[in-house]
Parts: C-alpha cells; sequence; structure tokens
C-alpha cells in the first residue's frame, strides 16, 4: 500500500531556507494515521491535519537533500529539456530511494522511493514490505503522465501543478487508486490512460 | 527553472483577507447554485482548493457551502467530484457527518467520495462502518451498474485493512475470500468489450468472441492472469487485476503465522500437520474451507505467472511487468508455504528452476532476492543446497550493482530483517564484508543508516582488524569505484579527461594490484596492502569528488559503531592489535585534511576508552606508543591522537595498573616525552605548522609529573624544567606560544605542577587518585554516611 504521493521543488527556492522543499501537491492515502493510533487520540481534527502537513513536508525536505546530495555525487550537469521530450527527462531522471525510519515522520517505518526531474521531486511512500520493483514502475508511469498532461517541462512547471492537481488527483485515481499498486500490462494501461486522456481533454 | 509565479500564488492563497474571503465564498455558493455548472465554477473551485491546501492552518468554510459541496460529491461529472471531495478533504467534516451516510447512499457513491470518507474517518468504528457498506455493494450489487462502480472496492478494502485489520468479522473474512478465488481463478477466458475483427465486415456476425492471449501473442490456455492481454477486458477480468493486486497483503493480513521473515517456524509446524492432509487433496479443492481454497488458488496462479514469465513479451512494459510479477508470486509462495509446510515441496522445483534460469542475468537480480528469501526460509527444511544462491547474492551483486540504488535499498534491507537467521544459516556471509561495503562506499547517503544498524554483525574476533583497515580506506575505495565504470565507459585509447591521473593509474598493469586489493569480493586474503601510501598518492585527485567526500563524513560514524561493538568480542591480545593499526594508520590515510581530523578524533575517543577498560594494554603496548610519543613530529601533524597517547601513557604507566611496570620502564618513558616538551618549548614550530595547543603542553607537563611521582628520582628533573620554563616566559613572548592568554595557562599549570612536587607523597594521590576516591560512594561512604543520616534523621523527627 502507497501511504502518499507527492510533487515537491528539489532546487533552491528564493522564499525558503537552503534545505527546505516547496510541497506542490500531495495526496495522502487512506485514514490519519494519528486516529488510530494511542498517542494522538485527543488531537483534534484540525491538530491532525496540521501534523500531517508536518509529515509530508518532512518527507519531501529528507527526498529534497537525498536528490541534491546524488546530483553532486554523480556531477552530471542538470540539462533542460523542451516540452516533447518527456521520455527522455525521464530517463535522465536521478532516482533513488530514502529509508525513512519509524517515527520519521511516520510511526512505522516506510520507504520513500523519488524521480528528480530537473527542479520537481515525485516521491512515493510505501511501506517497507511493498514490490518496490512495482512501485518504481508504477512512479515512473505516474511521472511521465504528470510531464506530458500538465507540461512540466519548460517555464513555470510549478505553477501547472499547483493550478491543476484535480488532474492529477484523476491519473491517481485510475492508476494508483486509493494507494493501490496495480499490476498492469500495457493493454490494461492503454485503457485507463485513455480515460485519463479523455477527462484531460475536457 | 524555478519560477516565482508560484511563490507568490502561495503567498497570495495564504495571506487572503478574511473580507476577499467571504466574498469569495458567497459568490462561489451563488455559482453553485445553477444546474448546469460552467467553467466559472470550476475555476473558482480549483481555486478555492488552492486557498484552502497553501497552508497547513485549517479554514473552515461557511455551512451552506459545505453543504453544496457535499451535495457536488454525487454530481454524474467526474470534474465537480474531484474538486468537491478534493476540497472537502482540505476542510473539516461537517459535526455528525457521517452517519449522514445512509446504506443506500454509500453503495451509489463514486470512486472520490468513498475517498472522501476514508480519509476522514475519525475511529475504527467507522472504518469498521465503511467496510461493512462496502462488502454489502460487492455482495449484492445490481448487474446494470456503471462498469467502474465495482472497481475501487477492493482498493479501499486493502486500504482499510492497512490500518485496522480487525475491520472484518470471520463471515466478511469469508466472503472476501470466496470472491477472491472466483475473480483469481475463473475470470472470464474471452475477450471482453466486443472485441471484434474489424474490417470491412463488421457485423454481429463476425463479433465471434476471441480467447484471450498471453504476451507474446499466442492464444491463452489456461485461467485468466495479469499476464493475459486482450483487445477489451470484462469486469471480473478487471476483477482479476485488482485481487492480484491486493492478494499478498491478504494473505499475510489474514494467513496467520504469514510473515517474510519466517519466524513461525515451531507455529507452523503445529498447523501444518494439520492442514497437510487437506491440501494434499488438492485436486478436489472444492472441498477446502475458503482460508485454504484461496491459499491453493494462489498457490496456482503464482505458478502460472512463473510460467507465463518465461515467454517473450512483445511490449518492453510488459517484460518489466513479468519482472514485477515474478518478484510478487515468488512472495506470496513463500507466504503460502510458511503457512503451510507441505508446500514446500511442491514449490521447490519450481523455484529451483526459475534461479537456474535467472540466475546469470544481472537485469533479473532483484527478482532474485525474494527466490533468496524463498531458499533462506524453507532451504534447509527442503535439504537444498543454498550454496550457488548466496555465492550470487553476496559474491556478484555487490560487486556488478552496487550503483543500483533500488537493489541497494532491498539487498541491504533483506539483511538487516533477516540477520539472525543468516547468522545461523548462512555464516559464511562474514566472509563477504569487502563486497557489501561497496553499497557504502558508492553511495554512502542513502544506505549509512542500513550500515549502521548492519556493521555490528559483521564486527567478530577473526574479521576486526581486516575491517578497520576496510572502513579507514573506503574513500579509496569509492574512487576506485569510480574509476572502475569510467574505465569501462571510456574506450581506452582516449583520454580521461578529468581524472586523467588516477584513470591511467587504474588501467596501469603495475598498480593492478592495489586497486584489485580494494575491489576484492571477500575476506581473508590479507588485512591491508603494503603500498597504501603509493594508492593514496595514485588517488590525489580523487579528494575533491563529491562521492569521495561524501563517503569520507561517514567513515567516522561508522567507526564509533565498530569500537563500540569491538570491545563486546574482543580480547585483550586483539584490542593491542587495534591499538597498534590505530597508530599505525593515524599517518597512512588519503589525504583529506578534514577526514583526516576527524579520524584522529575518533582514534583519541576510542583509546582512551579502551585504555581506561583494559589498563595493562598501555604496558605491553608501552615500546609502539612511546616511539609515537617521542616524535616531535606527531606534535604538530596529529595533534590530538598525540594529546591522546601523552595521557594515557602518564596516567596508565605505573605499578597499581599491572605489576610488570618497571622503574626503568617509567624513566624511560620520563625521557622520551621529557625531550619532546624541550623540543616544542625552546623553538618555533617548522615552516607550515601551527604552534601547538595549550593542551599538548599542559598535558606533557602532567604526564612527566605524574612519573615522577611514581619514581621519585625523576622529581628534580621535572621541577628544572618547570622552573626554566617560568624564567623563559618572564621574558614576555616566546616562539612557540602566539597567545598570550594561552602562555598564562600553560605557566599556571607548570607552577601548580611545580608546587606540587614539592610534596612527592602527596603528589602521587592527587595526580593519579586511586579508583575508590574517585568513585562517589555517597552513603556507603563511612566519612560523609554520618551527616546525611543525622539529616535525614533530623527532617524526619522534626514535625513541619
Amino acid at each position: 500500500m502507497v501511504r502518499c504521493f507527492l510533487i515537491h521543488t528539489v532546487c533552491p527556492v528564493s522564499a525558503l531556507s537552503a534545505g527546505e522543499s516547496r510541497v506542490l501537491y500531495s495526496r495522502v492515502f487512506g485514514p490519519d494515521e494519528g486516529v488510530l493510533s494511542e498517542r494522538h487520540r485527543e488531537l483534534s481534527p484540525e491538530e491532525r491535519r496540521l501534523l500531517q502537513k508536518e509529515k509530508v513536508a518532512a518527507v519531501a525536505r529528507q527526498v529534497r537533500s537525498a536528490v541534491s546530495l546524488s546530483r553532486e555525487a554523480s556531477g552530471r550537469p542538470l540539462v533542460e529539456t523542451i516540452p516533447g521530450e518527456e521520455n527522455l527527462a525521464l530517463q535522465d531522471a536521478d532516482c533513488g530511494v530514502v529509508r525513512l525510519r519509524a517515527g520519521d515522520p511516520f510511526s512505522e517505518e516506510a520507504s520513500a522511493l523519488w524521480l528528480g526531474v530537473q527542479s520537481l521531486g515525485f516521491t512515493l511512500v510505501c511501506e517497507p514490505h511493498e514490490n518496490l520493483l512495482l512501485a518504481e514502475g508504477t512512479l515512473r508511469s505516474l511521472t511521465r503522465h504528470c510531464l506530458e498532461h500538465l507540461h512540466l517541462l519548460g517555464q513555470g512547471s510549478e505553477l501547472q501543478v499547483l493550478l491543476k492537481s484535480s488532474r492529477i488527483d484523476v491519473l491517481l485515481s485510475r492508476l494508483l487508486p486509493h494507494g493501490q499498486l496495480l499490476f498492469l500490462n500495457h493493454r490494461f494501461a492503454q485503457s485507463l490512460e485513455k480515460e485519463v486522456a479523455a477527462y484531460m481533454a475536457k | 527553472m524555478y519560477s516565482h509565479g508560484s511563490e507568490s500564488l502561495i503567498k497570495q492563497a495564504r495571506e487572503i483577507q478574511e473580507s476577499e474571503l467571504q466574498k469569495f465564498y458567497s459568490r462561489l455558493v451563488k455559482l453553485l447554485q445553477g444546474k448546469e455548472l460552467g467553467h466559472d465554477a470550476v475555476d473558482s473551485l480549483q481555486r478555492l482548493h488552492l486557498i484552502l491546501s497553501a497552508t497547513k492552518y485549517t479554514r473552515t468554510l461557511p455551512l451552506e457551502l459545505q453543504k453544496k459541496l457535499v451535495a457536488l460529491l454525487s454530481s454524474p461529472a467526474e470534474q465537480l467530484q474531484v474538486l468537491s471531495s478534493a476540497v472537502l478533504r482540505e476542510t473539516l467534516p461537517l459535526s455528525g457527518q457521517q452517519p449522514n451516510y445512509n446504506q443506500e447512499n454509500i453503495s451509489q457513491l463514486n470512486s472520490h467520495a468513498t475517498g472522501l470518507l476514508l480519509s476522514q474517518a475519525g475511529s475504527k468504528a467507522d472504518l469498521s462502518f465503511l467496510c461493512t457498506q462496502l462488502l454489502r455493494n460487492l455482495e449484492s450489487r445490481p448487474s446494470e451498474g456503471p462498469a467502474h462502480s465495482l472497481m475501487y472496492t477492493l482498493p479501499i478494502l486493502n486500504n482499510i485493512l492497512t490500518h485496522s485489520p480487525d475491520c472484518l468479522n470471520e463471515d466478511q473474512m469469508t466472503l472476501v475470500s470466496k470472491k477472491l478465488v472466483d475473480w483469481l481463478r475463473y475470470a472470464s477466458i474471452m475477450q471482453g468489450g466486443g472485441a471484434s475483427s474489424g474490417g470491412f465486415f463488421t457485423g454481429p456476425r463476425s463479433r465471434q468472441p476471441v480467447p484471450i492471449a498471453e504476451l507474446d501473442g499466442t492464444v491463452s490456455g489456461d485461467f485468466f492472469t495479469v499476464l493475459c492481454v486482450g483487445q477489451g477486458f470484462t469486469e471480473d477480468q478487471w476483477m482479476n487485476v485488482y485481487s492480484f493486486s491486493m492478494l499478498r497483503h491478504w494473505l499475510l493480513t489474514y494467513h496467520s503465522s504469514c510473515s517474510t521473515t519466517g519466524e513461525a517456524d515451531d507455529r507452523s509446524e503445529v498447523d501444518g500437520s494439520v492442514v497437510s492432509m487437506v491440501s494434499a487433496t488438492s485436486s478436489s479443492s472444492r472441498l477446502l474451507p475458503p482460508k485454504e481454497r484461496l491459499r491453493e488458488k494462489a498457490f496456482q496462479y503464482c505458478q502460472r505467472l512463473i510460467e507465463q514469465s518465461d515467454r517473450k513479451a512483445h511490449k518492453k512494459t510488459d517484460t518489466e511487468l513479468q519482472k514485477m510479477c515474478l518478484v510478487e508470486a515468488v512472495c506470496i509462495l513463500d507466504c503460502v508455504c510458511v503457512e503451510d509446510m507441505s508446500l514446500v515441496y511442491r514449490t521447490f522445483p519450481c523455484i529451483k528452476a526459475l534461479f537456474g534460469r535467472l540466475s546469470s542475468d544481472l537485469s533479473y537480480a532483484r527478482v532474485l532476492l525474494p527466490v533468496a528469501q524463498f531458499y533462506l526460509n524453507h532451504g534447509e527444511m527442503a535439504a537444498v543446497d543454498c550454496e550457488s544462491v548466496w555465492k550470487v547474492v553476496f559474491g556478484r551483486f555487490p560487486a556488478e550493482l552496487f550503483n543500483d540504488p533500488f537493489l541497494a535499498h532491498e539487498l541491504l534491507r533483506f539483511l538487516r530483517l533477516n540477520q539472525e537467521s543468516i547468522e545461523l544459516r548462512v555464516p559464511q556471509y562474514l566472509r563477504y564484508f569487502p563486497n557489501l561495503l561497496k553499497f557504502l562506499a558508492w553511495d554512502s547517503p542513502a544506505v549509512v543508516d542500513d550500515f549502521v544498524d548492519l556493521l555490528p554483525s559483521m564486527v567478530t574476533a577473526g574479521t576486526a582488524v581486516e575491517l578497520l583497515h576496510t572502513l579507514l580506506d573506503l574513500p579509496c575505495l569509492s574512487a576506485t569505484l569510480v574509476l572502475q565504470l569510467r574505465s569501462t565507459c571510456l574506450p581506452i585509447s582516449e583520454p580521461g579527461g578529468r581524472g586523467l591521473m588516477s584513470l591511467d593509474a587504474f588501467r596501469n598493469s603495475s598498480f593492478r594490484g592495489l586497486f584489485l586489493f580494494l575491489l576484492r569480493g571477500e575476506a581473508g586474503s590479507g588485512d591491508t596492502i603494503d603500498r597504501l601510501s603509493t594508492l593514496h598518492e595514485l588517488l590525489s585527485e580523487a579528494v575533491d569528488w563529491p562521492r569521495v567526500i561524501h563517503c569520507a563524513r561517514t567513515v567516522p560514524v561508522l567507526l564509533h559503531v565498530f569500537f563500540n561493538t569491538v570491545i563486546t568480542v574482543a580480547d585483550e591480545k586483539l584490542l593491542a592489535h587495534l591499538i597498534l593499526v590505530m597508530l599505525e594508520r593515524s599517518s597512512l590515510l588519503i589525504n583529506i585534511p578534514a577526514y583526516i581530523k576527524e579520524i584522529h578524533r575518533v582514534f583519541s575517543c576510542h583509546l582512551l576508552r579502551l585504555c581506561k577498560l583494559h589498563p595493562s594494554l598501555v604496558m605491553n603496548q608501552s615500546h609502539e606508543m612511546l616511539e609515537f610519543a617521542g616524535s616531535t613530529a606527531n606534535v604538530y601533524s596529529k595533534e590530538e591522537l598525540y594529546t591522546h597517547v601523552v595521557w594515557v601513557l602518564g596516567e596508565y604507566l605505573s605499578v597499581s595498573c599491572d605489576s610488570r611496570c618497571s622503574v626503568s620502564l617509567i624513566t624511560s618513558c620520563f625521557e622520551a616525552l621529557e625531550a619532546v616538551l624541550f623540543e616544542i618549548t625552546s623553538s618555533a614550530p617548522p615552516p607550515g605548522s601551527v604552534c601547538p595547543a595549550p593542551k599538548v603542553i599542559n598535558t606533557l607537563m602532567s604526564a612527566l609529573a605524574k612519573l615522577a611521582s611514581r619514581s621519585h628520582d625523576l622529581i628534580p628533573r621535572v621541577s628544572l624544567f618547570l622552573s626554566k620554563l617560568r624564567t623563559v616566559t618572564r621574558g614576555g613572548s616566546v616562539a612557540w606560544c602566539s597567545d598570550e592568554e594561552d602562555l598564562i595557562a600553560i605557566v599556571t599549570r607548570g607552577e601548580e605542577l611545580w608546587s606540587l612536587l614539592k610534596a612527592p607523597g602527596v603528589a602521587q594521590s592527587v595526580l593519579t587518585p586511586p579508583p575508590h576516591v574517585i568513585t562517589p560512594q555517597w552513603h556507603r561512604d563511612t566519612n560523609v554516611a554520618l551527616p546525611l543520616q543525622l539529616r535525614a534523621l533530623t527532617s524526619l523527627t522534626h514535625s513541619q
């Protein structure tokens, strides 16, 4: 099961300090984990929402740090890809996994798979015993669709993410419904992609 | 690149004035009033979502607006469903909203609305309620409903089970098991969606039902699975996909003693003997209870997937899917075998064949990890030889796939979760630590966490020395791995460009041995190499490569873990050897200044600790320590470590620590230290070095004083030095100390020691107090006890 999916910045942002990351889109699947644990029983719904947002921000920060270290180590210069080169951008993307220890920030251990495409990071947080090969494939597929349908290669990509969050919601509802990773062969995938494309066209 | 537009948009959304916001709300309510909602309404909803989600503090919407949004949840237009549920998710539920959904409503809720209900669930009771409704939906759904309305049910159910497995009662579990069996095993084997051959003559007659196909195009001869294709799909084929996608999690949650770490051996032995009778009759599986039937069908499904994965798929994405299915299938088989041990005999031939097929193909490495888990869990029971599996997993993967971040993560996770089992059943894994450290050398920040957990298991009496050397040379390994990769990428004739010298050195046959040693896969061929300094020189270009720097930063952390563990497994002889390694290697490190300094700091800390635990170590290694302490150069190049060695000598070279300590040893130690002290306080530091810190000089003086207090003949010599020091410093500034305050501190210390040494008997107890004086005794100390007792009695007897 996927806990959450987020899109966030992985390049320096003027309004934030050096290591911070701006979360542009986040979707947590399922009930708030605080609801069912003893510790946070007394929190009000506002406090729970706040806590959840903080946890998501913590994940984004950790991934941001991992992305910049990975890019620094590989020494490859960041190449600007232009719209139309989504597949190339995906091939060139940095990728990795961050181990989120229990308590930091979720109550149980999790694995955060990430893809860094230019200034954006796409992160999928999974339970550790999940099929990570499937999770990686799903993340790549989601990223490719986001890049294509939201026109994220080029100027102002962050703006696109902020303004078209409903499209990402629909994408997730087909390819990752309620956080469920799916084994989709190319036919099933095509069928779902057609539905998504039809929605985007409106 | 990052645009300022989005930052200002977020700022606007956060700082919107309350009055403006209220106006916006009322405008939106009006827009949502009409029957047909146009672009304006949609844009405004999107804007509302942005305003709500831009801040982590929750805003409350006016009641009327909330009610309108709730109504939109069941709009026929998906766009409105999506937007309204997104908005409502960012705000608080109306009080008492949950029970608003009565039974008929829920069964007609779409995926987005149900997702919203799920995210707003406030308790386990809410989840149970939602569960019950979903299952009712599953059970008695009118067949003319829209195609997708059933499909999100399993994902939501799976999500609920992740958070609250006890949401389902026995009957519900049975119901779901039965449904899963139906969908997994008995889905339609004809293509759905009105698949026709198309073409000119299309009509009802040419719409012959076409059977499903395999990924390589051949007609499928068995039941439907996720690896089957068709032009279109029927609903139960979709449910087949959703069922398989959640199958492993279902089995892990509800089929007892089912865990990937296989710790449940003893418990399932009892279960297994009862159930094996039943599963042996697999042909008559209809007689099995639902749970066992599901297990049997899961088993068959996975076996079929493994067969199907051998076919050559036409599309690359399908080849990737085959790998994912293999991983899942092997994991499910492992799970099922843990639950019912008799299945192991039916499963092993298939797993063995799979290993044989894939072991030489590195692109299937990630598939082989679940296979290795299976061997680990069941290999012993089935008396199968697992050696070849470990050779591949520990011997080949780290050596050739160290730069695959996902493989690294999964392999290290496998080691972490199965640590006990591996130590028991695969003791030879320790031999492969040089290989495993390659993951760390390549991508330290990503895996250092894992190694902090794993390193203790690698530290044994047999591996300690080689491991210490390997850790110290980890940055060199990091550089070598970079060179190895570059060497395979760049043709030999082309110059290396950046990193020219080191790449040439790497390819040079006369230095081959050095690099090969670093790249070795197994331990045991030697602790380290002779020509370490040559190696460091060859890699001098690499000291500013980011990857090497990241690696260098993590080594001190791991050294701490190493030393903390080694004291629990090493005897004094080994500890002595380690001290020698520390002294030797302190000058044999790759030339990254910050790195060298940190390592010296770690060495100092642990030298101190070791000697405190085993004071006789100092006596035993006195020769080497004196050699180290007697070299003036060390004062300038290894100040911190030098200070600690001197301190340790002063503190522990005494008869009370080791009865073999002789007067002549104390004298020779004294002389060595005295010589150094004279030298550094009589001349300026050599060009390129800074003045020694006061701490070094003070430590030297204190050590000399301590040694003198044990052998009183030496006292006059100390006193002579200290008076000379006083005289010299009265003259003002000196060449060997740049700061006046530091000089004052040194002189003050000297004077204290001088006055202390005037009373030799007292000096020894003050400078090296016996242990019972420095450990606090509180009430056990007869001198301290009486006042404490009196005070306690007084406070008890004096009534307030």
